[in-house]
């Protein structure tokens, strides 16, 4: 061992001086919030026990291995029972499990008090993006993963760089407000999702059909990000959370230029409707949302993934089939399968631009053109 | 049919002691060639099918984690869509389960049991052939999906509603029907154990005078006749609600998609110990022989086993703390799943005590059982760890999971069947294995299988989902590490298949009883162990030395 020394010493520092452990995390982390807090004392604490009893344990194994073997001539014992040492490791385990479930029980409870919350927000899941919905601000809108597919999609040597939050950034992240209780109601449109922002130790189910509670309290603003916990089908990696903590004051800020936002986009509504947009018009705004919003299960190339997700390019529903009907499925979704309503995910113009897309891309050349107060038609007057 | 066994092989015993070779002309048990090994009603080959199939399933369930491992091998999509990579995780975790770990403990219940309670054979023979006989039919549906329209299962071995169900890519028929396959085939080689524990011990053995490798086998039986129905009827409910239009998991329909859950669970966390109990068993019979050293605890080993059973019907939902249990419900949950740590605990300290002030040697055997105990022992931290509800919140479906399962069933599992495998490889085969290559066999997979599930831990801790094709960038190193020590765990195991068959070949004459601490009845034949053993049953005198209880 001594004449090696040197050699481990260069190897183990090696592994050490990499500049990538500086940012790798190997604990939990300790979070932002109270609770998160408390969480991560109870992780270290579990596992100083853990770490204490396998000393203890494979302690006493390895002096048997080092001590009693049987090259170094020793005559086996021949005990082989004893109440009392079986009532001592029976009766101390459960001592020290006792100690673990007084504070886990304290914290969980705590947990679980979803009362007397300041701001409550709906949190839905579907296939794969998160919806925020604002109770009493009429404030809703989709939060989507915005790396774009070329830093992804690796099948072909490329020279795309990663970003430094690859996979973990939106276009629109939540935003609450700091030193507020904020309680979350999640639920899910199509399968089981799981919103999870380790920073507030909040892991939660989205179920079809129910809604969970959940809550935070985060004392910094600051930019905190997750991901689905649940798998959900093919795009589950795909979905991450970002959480945007901002002071009150700035909270309110925000709150107001929403608003703003929300007026603006319903003028622009109403104007698309009187709008009449050129084929290039439409072809261009409706590659970008067909990108943005339906490549991901009918491809970037129309064909869809088979059996699941049906092919676009000379699919007859896209070509001659009737274009109310086609507008139908986007504006309504299909019920019983993956297709879901884009009816508040995308503008009026949006949708026109994209069913146009559809049926002028990829060969399908039906030459037909959509407007928005076509679109308006078949969505009637919950837009 | 028991009677009739009994005739058999009273039959088969007349033959055995006047001439091997008349018996060998007109007895079923000795057709040559492939009809042997398919109309087989021998515990023996029937144990050999089992133990080979599972290495074969072994080997394939591998093959898709290597091809996980690959894609994952850093950030970005390279060699698989998303879709198909849930299909690999999906099928890798159902025939690693049902393909690998349980055929492979049936396998040691069909060689050992009636040797081990000296009985001439299994009770219930021409079933045991069925059960194991629709096994490769049920796995050749579930493999042969991969190769349809549909793509194979993709929503995870635990098939939650309603992915598995409305979304699910069509793949959910065939799934259903070989997971019913598998079920049939664990039930009737359920019966069969429990059925020749309790009536085909020799005159003599009593319960308590049992091996300890039986009673764990005896408890798992008794787990998988209990929920293996259970595993059927949620099956089923999932085969109607995707193609009959029910709604037992459907909101829209009056159903509860969490209710799915609870049932699955149900089933799965027994399913858990029916893979561990049988581990158990077969450490407890090697630690002892190699310290030289009686089992030290043997009457409490008993009553943790059978603790630990009871305790896992009534822990399902601690895999379902995130899911919007009530608090009284997560409390009761944590609670009882905390408690299972206490008979665990009494199982590792009596086998550290059985080790304690024994004359240990270091054969192979000895060296998998060792890293066993402490192995199986971090997964059992993990798992109290896990238990926590609070602190489950974070851990919940991150790699910290994946480790500690991974824990639990590779270096916990498998690290015990590669025990018993080398322990008991003479008796099978007549030959000792070779020596160097079991070793080379044992450190490549102590060093790989640490490299590739310890950072793991901490993956899960710093965030990273289960069941994800690609990650974010802080996650790339630790997966890296994680990749070239999957590969290398894989590479390893290639070796255990040259030494078995190396020594099936040919090699050193195995003695009676290779193992000077051994005891136990399947040493007092010779080896290879003949066709048929114990035709009459073991002396008294026999049966009192291989009892592992009182001496």
């Amino acid at each position: 061992m001594g004449k090696h020394k040197p050699i481990w010493l260069v190897l183990v520092s090696l592994v050490f001086i990499n500049p990538a452990w500086a940012e790798m995390r190997l604990n939990l982390t300790e979070g932002a919030t109270a609770v998160s807090k408390e969480v991560y004392d109870l992780h270290m604490l579990v596992l100083y026990i853990c770490t204490a009893i396998g000393v203890v344990v494979f302690g006493a194994m390895f002096w048997s291995i080092a001590f009693h073997r049987k090259s170094k001539g020793v005559k086996p014992a021949d005990f082989h029972e004893s109440t009392k040492v079986e009532i001592l490791w029976t009766t101390i385990p459960i001592v020290i499990l006792i100690g673990m479930a007084v504070p886990a029980t304290h914290t969980l409870i705590a947990m679980e008090d979803n009362t007397n919350s300041d701001v409550t927000i709906q949190i839905t899941g579907s296939q794969w993006k998160w919806h925020y919905k604002y109770f009493d601000q009429d404030i809703e809108y989709y939060s989507v993963l915005s790396t774009p597919r070329e830093q992804y999609q690796n099948q072909q040597e490329t020279t795309v760089e990663k970003g430094i939050n690859y996979l973990l950034e939106v276009d629109k992240p939540l935003v609450i407000p700091a030193n507020k209780k904020v309680r979350f109601l999640i639920t899910s449109d199509d399968v089981i999702h799981s919103w999870w922002v380790p920073a507030f130790a909040v892991k939660q189910d989205a179920n079809p059909g129910f809604i969970n509670e959940a809550w935070t309290n985060v004392d910094e603003p600051g930019v905190y990000r997750g991901q689905c916990a649940e798998l959900c089908g093919k795009d589950h990696g795909f979905m991450p959370i970002v959480v945007e903590v901002k002071s009150v004051a700035d909270y309110e800020v925000w709150l107001e230029e929403q608003k703003q936002l929300i007026v603006k986009a319903a003028e622009a509504e109403k104007a698309s409707l009187s709008d009449s947009m050129s084929m290039p018009e439409l072809m261009q705004l409706g590659e970008t949302t067909y990108l943005a919003h339906c490549a991901a299960c009918h491809q970037p190339s129309g064909l869809g993934l088979a059996p699941v997700f049906p092919a676009l390019k000379g699919s007859p529903m896209a070509t001659t089939g009737s274009i109310t009907d086609h507008i139908d499925i986007v504006v309504n979704g299909k019920a019983g399968t993956a297709m879901q309503s884009y009816r508040k995910q995308l503008s009026l113009k949006e949708i026109a631009a994209v069913v146009t897309y559809e049926r002028n891309a990829w060969g399908n050349d039906t030459g037909e053109l959509v407007q928005s107060a076509n679109v308006k038609v078949v969505s009637g007057d919950e837009q | 049919m028991t009677a009739n066994t009994l005739n058999d092989t009273n039959e088969a015993s007349v033959h055995d002691s006047t001439t091997e070779l008349g018996h060998d002309e007109h007895h079923d048990h000795k057709m040559t060639g492939l009809k042997r090994w398919l109309l087989t009603t021998n515990h023996k080959d029937i144990g050999t099918l089992y133990l080979w199939f599972a290495f074969i399933m072994f080997l394939t369930g591998g093959a898709l984690a290597m091809v996980i491992r690959a894609e994952l091998f850093q950030p970005g999509l390279q060699l698989v869509e998303p879709d198909f990579f849930n299909q690999l995780t999906t099928v890798h975790g159902l025939i690693m389960v049902f393909g690998a770990i349980m055929p492979a403990f049936t396998g040691f219940a069909n060689w050992m049991l009636p040797m081990m309670v000296g009985a001439p054979d299994m009770a219930l023979p021409r079933m045991n052939n069925w059960s194991f006989w629709i096994l490769p039919f049920a796995f050749a549906i579930l493999l042969s999906s991969f190769f349809m329209e549909s793509g194979a299962p993709n929503f995870g071995w635990t098939f939650y509603a309603p992915l598995s169900t409305t979304y699910s890519n069509g793949s959910t028929a065939f799934f259903v029907f070989a997971v019913h396959i598998m079920g049939i085939s664990s039930i009737m080689g359920a019966i069969n154990v429990i059925v020749t524990i309790m009536n085909m011990r020799a005159p003599g053995m009593t319960y308590m005078k049992m091996p300890l490798f039986v009673w764990t086998f005896f408890i798992t039986a008794y787990l998988l006749i209990a929920v293996m129905p259970v595993l059927a009827g949620v099956v089923t409910m999932l085969l109607t609600d995707t193609y009959f239009g029910t709604s037992f998991f459907d909101a829209a329909g009056g159903g509860d998609p969490v209710m799915f859950q609870h049932i699955f669970w149900f089933f799965g966390h027994p399913e858990v110990y029916i893979m561990i109990l049988p581990a158990f068993g077969i450490i407890s019979t090697i630690i002892p022989a190699f310290s030289r050293k009686r089992l030290f605890g043997y009457s409490s080993m008993v009553y943790a086993t059978s603790s630990i059973a009871f305790l896992s019907f009534i822990v399902w939902a601690h895999h379902m703390f995130t899911t919007g249990m009530p608090l009284f419900g997560e409390l009761f949950f944590m609670y009882c799943t905390m408690l299972i740590a206490v008979p665990t605990g009494v199982k590792v300290f009596n086998w550290v005590a059985t080790m304690w002030r024994g004359a240990l040697t270091f054969e192979t055997p000895m060296l998998f059982s060792i890293a066993f105990v402490i192995l199986f022992t971090i997964g059992g931290f993990s798992g109290l760890m896990l238990a926590m509800t609070p602190v489950d919140f974070q851990y919940h479906d991150t790699y910290f999971v994946v480790a500690h399962f991974h824990y639990v069933l590779v270096t916990g599992s498998l690290f015990s069947i590669y025990a018993g495998a080398y322990y008991w490889l003479p008796k099978w085969t007549g030959h000792m294995y070779s020596n160097t290559l079991s070793k080379w066999h044992f450190w490549c997979s102590l060093i790989s299988v640490n490299l590739l599930f310890f950072p793991m831990h901490f993956l899960g801790l710093a965030g990273m989902p289960r069941r994800i094709p690609d990650y974010a960038l802080q996650f790339a190193d630790f997966n890296k590490w994680v990749s070239i020590g999957g590969f290398a765990f894989g590479l390893s195991q290639l070796i255990f298949l040259a030494v078995v068959i190396k020594c099936i070949r040919g090699g050193e004459k195995a003695p009676a009883k290779p193992w000077d601490g051994a005891i136990g009845l399947e040493w007092t034949v010779a080896s290879p162990a003949p066709y048929h053993t114990f035709s009459t049953p073991p002396p008294q005198k026999d049966i009192d030395n291989a009892d592992q209880h009182e001496h």
